[in-house]
């Protein structure tokens, strides 16, 4: 169903990015969000885009995979880009038509946007193509530790997060077996109207909820069987450790950054 | 012998229900020993399952393991002695990977990183599942998925080893498999591991020293596996299937052939076969 969507989707592989520490990629990844507002000029841009292509060579995922990640949310920039460009009124006028007012700040605008909009998505898939999502996981439990203090309970969300991410594959094979068990005994999914459409999915989401608590009883079960009686006095089995070449790949970034805010007074 | 698990009048109901699923039970089962507990679907047989590791409490009577009483405040020595592996591979697999899973339960007790790492190992080669360590579960078999379930209790270094109808989910090769581990286990650690199976499976029964069928909620007779399978009759009475040297030694009845009264394996029936056949 979701073959074509690469967001998410961990893409196996051995270069200098897949090596990284999962807290790392995590971090940089947000942080990038933030950086990338200190742009604002044409170098400022280039200088950005060059850092996220670097980046994604270093993945040695290639380009395309990249692109083609980008693709299922064009519509959604494309739409965002319009809005700037007709709702922008400032700076000279480059067409005006009936209503419709052009100007060089809407163009600069939605160019800007667009191109913002494409390199946070794409220094964003970075991350889940290049990390196992369950070390996701240990890299927000590990950075969400400091609100433990305030009331947080890290070590269970974590424990959620990654039963949860466990599940994700059991829970598409069953849904998918079930969708058709549905259509052997005559519903059609993705035919008709929008109701009758939404309705067809009902004999495949109460089954699957049913079975999904059903699931949840037994497990619970097993778990205390094996002695989860929660808390923080578990240990770990698996740990996170911090290599070289996560801290070149801090510095690299915070080079960018001060780079980066630097070209805001080049021009 | 020592017994190592006794329970003596044990009565449970499950709540909103009037019926007893468990009525009157007392029995015990000595350490080292291997037992199946036979039963058609519904008869109580996991609920007994439960109750020996407290996931259930007794609403009357007492169950003692190893001489502790089971008991709230004994919980979780208990469930340090007990371990157990239930029907389905996929609900009781809590590991984001098969080392994971291994570890959970030591995780639990708060075992220090090094031990946890070396007995993960250990315990995985103890099943031959070492290649499979880093894999996630939607890419092993049913049968593997048991296979580490087996492992994440053996990892505990538990007393009683429960199989909750362990091979139900699986295909005859699984099956088979996991019963010859059992066996293998069985063997190495002897007195060490008392083992519990509760199942439909012949073959499984028959793998045990003793065998107790319960029928609603009632134990109804113990014995050896030949004793038991003998009865064919009985068997069929209680929902339960018949082992295929029984059925055929009825078909040749059913033909005019005499055949011994007594229980007999498959292997023993081939072997009365070319005896009668050569001295005809």
């Amino acid at each position: 169903m979701f073959s074509n969507m690469i967001i998410g989707r961990y893409m196996p592989g051995d270069s200098w990015i897949h090596r990284l520490d999962a807290r790392t990629k995590l971090v940089l990844s947000i942080a990038f969000i933030f950086v990338i507002f200190f742009a604002n000029n044409v170098i400022g841009y280039a200088f950005t885009t060059v850092f996220t292509l670097l980046a994604i060579m270093l993945t040695g995922l290639g380009v395309g995979v990249f692109i083609r990640g980008v693709k299922p949310l064009i519509l959604l920039m494309l739409i965002t880009t319009l809005f700037q460009l007709f709702f922008v009124q400032t700076g000279d006028v480059l067409i005006h038509w009936w209503f419709i007012k052009i100007t060089t700040d809407g163009v600069i605008n939605s160019i800007v946007v667009f191109v913002r909009f494409m390199l946070i998505i794409m220094f964003s898939t970075i991350l889940t193509l290049t990390t196992q999502p369950l070390a996701v996981a240990d890299g927000m439990e590990s950075l969400l530790k400091p609100f433990k203090k305030i009331g947080l309970p890290v070590s269970e969300l974590a424990l959620m997060l990654s039963i949860a991410l466990r599940f994700v594959p059991t829970l598409m094979d069953e849904a998918q077996s079930i969708m058709n068990a549905q259509r052997a005994r005559g519903v059609r999914f993705n035919e008709g109207s929008l109701m009758t459409r939404i309705k067809s999915f009902v004999p495949l989401l109460i089954p699957l909820f049913v079975n999904a608590i059903k699931r949840a009883i037994e497990l619970g079960d097993a778990m205390e069987a094996r002695g989860y009686r929660g808390g923080d006095q578990r240990t770990k089995y698996r740990v996170l450790t911090w290599h070289r070449q996560d801290t070149v790949a801090i510095i690299g970034f915070i080079i960018f950054t001060v780079v980066l805010i630097a070209t805001r007074w080049m021009m | 012998m020592t017994p190592i698990i006794s329970l003596s009048h044990v009565d449970y109901a499950y709540p909103n229900s009037d019926v007893l699923a468990l009525h009157d039970l007392s029995l015990t089962i000595n350490q080292g020993e291997w037992v199946a507990v036979i039963g058609h679907n519904g008869s109580g047989k996991s609920t007994f399952a439960k109750l020996l590791n407290y996931l259930l409490a007794p609403t009357k009577g007492e169950i003692k393991i190893n001489d502790v009483v089971a008991n709230e405040e004994n919980m979780w020595v208990i469930r340090d002695m007990v371990g157990m592996v239930f029907q389905n591979p996929d609900n009781q697999f809590v590991g984001a990977t098969v080392a994971d899973d291994v570890a959970f339960g030591m995780e639990n007790r708060s075992v220090p990183r090094e031990i946890m790492m070396k007995r993960v190992d250990a315990a995985l080669t103890e099943v031959q599942m070492m290649p499979f360590a880093d894999r996630e579960p939607a890419r092993l078999s049913g049968g593997q998925k048991q296979r580490v379930a087996i492992a994440s209790v053996l990892a505990l270094a538990p007393k009683i080893l429960i199989l909750d109808e362990a091979t139900a989910m699986l295909d005859p090769k699984g099956r088979r498999e996991m019963i010859a581990l059992v066996r293998d286990l069985k063997a190495r650690m002897g007195d060490e591991l008392t083992v519990i199976s509760i199942t439909h499976d012949i073959d499984e029964a028959a793998s045990a020293d003793r065998v107790m069928v319960i029928n609603d909620g009632e134990l109804i007779e113990t014995g050896l596996p030949s004793e038991i399978f003998a009865n064919a009759d009985q068997l069929r009475r209680f929902g339960l299937a018949v082992p295929f040297a029984e059925q055929l030694k009825e078909k040749l009845r059913q033909r005019g052939i005499t055949v011994p009264d007594e229980y007999l394996t498959t292997e023993g029936l081939v072997t009365w076969l070319w005896q009668s056949i050569s001295t005809k």
